[in-house]
C-alpha cells in the first residue's frame, strides 16, 4: 500500500520532469530550459550557497505570515462559525479578501507599511487568511448536531465541546484550509518579493531573467514548488498524528 | 377478549417510579409533536415505547435526558425535576453518535473523559464494558473499522461505563440484521435482569418490544399521548427460548397489531 502510493509518486513525477526535459529540448521557447539544465543550475546554487541566503529571506515573511495566518485565521473562523452575529460581521471581510486582486492592493499596502517585512507579511497573509476562515468557519458551522447533542448529554461544558468535538470534527476540512493557505502564502511571498522589493528568492528569479539565465529562474521556481511540497507533507503528517481516525472516512456514512 | 396485561396491576402499584414524565407537551414551531403526555418509568424494568413513525418516541426521550427543553410539563427522574442532561442518565443514540477520531476505547470512555476521570480509571473501566459487549481485542480499532451492529454496541457500552440509573435507548437495534438483533434482545433481558437499572427504549417492532420488555407504552400518532400501556408477565421467567412460542407473547403482539393497525392507512 505504501510502497504502491511511493510508486506511483515516483512515476508521475518521472512523467513530469520527462515532459519538461522534452519541452525544452524541442523547444517551446528559447527562455525555457530543459530540466535537466534547470537542475544543474539548482545544484550549482545549492553549492555555492546563494539559495540559503536566498531563502533566509524569502521564509521570514512566509513563516511569519503564514503562523498568524494559521493561528488567527483558525480562532477568526471558529469565532464566525460559533456565533450568527460574528458570522454576520465578519465573513463578508474574508469573502472580499479572497476575491481581492492583490496585485491592485500591493500599492497602497507599500504606502502604508513601507517597502520592509510588515509589507510582505501582509501580502502572505492577504493570500493566506481567507481561506483558512472560511474553511474553518464553515467546517465549524457543519459539525453534525449528533456529536454535539452527545457531548451534550454526556455533561460536556461548551469549553469541553469545543475543545473535544468541534475542533476534531472540522480538522480535516480546517486542515485543508491550512493546506490551500500554505500554497497561497507561498505564492503571496513570492509575488511580495517581485512586486515590493526584490529580495531573496524573488531577486533570483527578477536578476537571472534580467540576464536571460532562465534555468536559474526556472530552478528557483522550482525550489519554491519543491519547498512547498514538503511543507503540504509535513502539514499532511501532523494532522495524521493529531486525528488518526479522521482520514479513515466517517463511521457514520 | 383477554386482557393479560391486566392481571398484575397490583404489582405495579408497590414498584417504585425511577422516571415520571408529566403532562408533557411539546411543539416545534407549528408542529405539535407531543400533547399532554404522562407516563411512568418502574425502576429496575424496561419500558419500550411503540407507535407509529414521527409520533414523537425520540423527542420524549430527548425531553427525559435533558436534551430538549418541554413546551409544558416536567420529568422527574428519582424525584428531582430535570433541567438538563444529568449523571444519572445515559443516551444510546440511534445514529451511535461514535467519534470518527477517537479509537473504541476512547469512544466508550469519552463520557468519563467528559467528567474528568483520570485517563487510567477510566480506561481500565472502558475496557471491561468493552468486554461485556463482546468487543474484547477492538478497543484500539475506530469505528469506521466495526460493523454496525459493533459501533451499536460501542454505543451501549459507553452508556453503560458512565454507571447511570437510567439507560435512554433510541432504536438501539435498528441497525443490525436480524440475527444480531436476536443476540441482542438476548443481552439486554439479561442486561436488565443483572444491572439495577431502569431502561427506556424505543422501537418500531412489535415483537421486539413484546419480547424485552416489563411494560409497552403505545403512542398515538401526532400530537402524541398515551393510548395504552401493556405488561407482559407471565412468560418473562419462562427462559428465553421459549418466549416468543409462549400463547401471551402471540396474543400480546396481536393486540398490539389490532390497536396499531388503524394508524398505518
Ligand atoms: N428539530 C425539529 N424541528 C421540527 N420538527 C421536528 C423536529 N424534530 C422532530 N420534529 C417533528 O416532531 C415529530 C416527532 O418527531 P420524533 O423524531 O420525536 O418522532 P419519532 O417518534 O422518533 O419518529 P421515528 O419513529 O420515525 O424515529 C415529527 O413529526 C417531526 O416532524
Ligand atoms: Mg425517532
Amino acid at each position: 500500500m505504501l510502497t504502491r502510493s511511493l510508486f506511483l509518486k515516483l512515476l508521475s513525477a518521472v512523467i513530469v520532469f520527462g515532459a519538461w526535459q522534452i519541452a525544452g529540448m524541442i523547444p517551446v521557447s528559447y527562455a525555457f530550459p530543459t530540466f535537466m539544465e534547470s537542475m544543474d543550475a539548482l545544484a550549482r546554487m545549492t553549492f555555492d550557497g546563494s539559495l540559503f541566503v536566498a531563502y533566509g529571506e524569502t521564509l521570514k515573511p512566509l513563516v511569519v505570515g503564514i503562523a498568524i495566518s494559521a493561528v488567527l485565521g483558525i480562532s477568526i473562523g471558529l469565532w464566525i462559525g460559533l456565533s450568527q452575529l460574528f458570522d454576520w460581521a465578519f465573513s463578508p471581510i474574508f469573502i472580499v479578501m479572497q476575491a481581492a486582486p492583490l496585485a491592485a492592493l500591493i500599492p497602497l499596502l507599500v504606502m502604508a507599511y513601507g517597502i520592509g517585512l510588515t509589507s510582505k507579511v501582509f501580502v502572505v497573509c492577504i493570500m493566506a487568511m481567507p481561506v483558512i476562515v472560511l474553511n474553518t468557519s464553515g467546517a465549524v458551522r457543519n459539525t453534525p448536531e449528533s456529536f454535539k447533542e452527545m457531548g451534550a448529554s454526556f455533561m460536556a461544558d461548551r469549553r469541553q465541546i469545543i475543545l473535544k468535538i468541534i475542533l476534531p470534527a472540522a480538522s480535516p476540512i480546517i486542515f485543508s484550509g491550512l493546506r490551500l493557505g500554505v500554497s497561497a502564502g507561498f505564492i503571496g511571498a513570492i509575488l511580495s518579493e517581485l512586486k515590493i522589493t526584490p529580495t531573496g528568492v524573488g531577486d533570483i528569479i527578477t536578476y537571472s531573467r534580467s540576464i536571460a539565465d532562465y534555468p536559474s529562474m526556472y530552478a528557483a521556481i522550482f525550489s519554491i514548488i519543491v519547498l512547498a511540497v514538503l511543507f503540504l507533507n509535513l502539514l499532511e503528517m501532523l494532522e495524521n498524528y493529531l486525528f488518526e481516525g479522521n482520514n479513515r472516512g466517517y463511521a457514520s456514512d | 377478549m383477554a386482557m393479560p396485561q391486566t392481571k398484575d396491576a397490583p404489582e405495579t402499584a408497590t414498584t417504585e417510579i425511577a422516571v415520571s414524565a408529566r403532562n408533557i407537551s411539546k411543539n416545534y414551531g407549528d408542529v405539535e409533536a407531543l400533547r399532554d403526555l404522562t407516563l411512568e418509568f418502574p425502576r429496575g424494568q424496561l419500558t419500550s415505547l411503540l407507535g407509529p413513525s414521527g409520533c414523537g418516541k425520540t423527542t420524549l426521550l430527548k425531553i427525559i435526558a435533558g436534551l430538549l427543553e418541554p413546551t409544558a410539563g416536567e420529568v422527574e427522574v428519582n424525584g428531582k425535576t430535570v433541567t438538563g442532561p444529568g449523571p444519572d442518565r445515559a443516551f444510546v443514540f440511534q445514529d451511535f453518535a461514535l467519534l470518527p477520531w477517537a479509537s473504541v476505547l476512547r469512544n466508550v470512555a469519552f463520557g468519563l473523559e467528559l467528567r474528568g476521570v483520570a485517563k487510567s480509571e477510566r480506561e481500565d473501566k472502558a475496557a471491561k464494558y468493552i468486554a461485556d459487549v463482546g468487543l474484547a481485542g477492538f478497543e484500539a480499532s475506530f469505528p469506521h473499522e466495526l460493523s454496525g451492529g459493533m459501533r451499536q454496541r460501542v454505543g451501549l457500552a459507553r452508556a453503560l461505563s458512565v454507571d447511570a440509573q437510567v439507560l435512554l435507548m433510541d432504536e438501539p437495534f435498528s441497525a443490525v440484521d436480524e440475527q444480531t438483533r436476536r443476540k441482542f434482545q438476548e443481552d439486554l433481558l439479561a442486561l436488565v435482569q443483572n444491572e439495577n437499572k431502569t431502561f427506556l427504549f424505543v422501537t418500531h417492532s412489535i415483537e421486539e418490544a413484546v419480547y424485552v420488555s416489563d411494560q409497552i407504552a403505545i403512542l398515538l400518532p401526532r400530537p402524541s399521548r398515551v393510548s395504552e400501556i401493556i405488561r407482559p408477565s407471565g412468560f418473562r421467567d419462562k427462559g428465553v427460548d421459549n418466549i416468543r412460542r409462549d400463547p401471551e407473547y402471540l396474543d400480546i403482539v396481536d393486540q398490539i397489531w389490532a390497536s396499531l393497525r388503524n394508524y398505518v392507512e
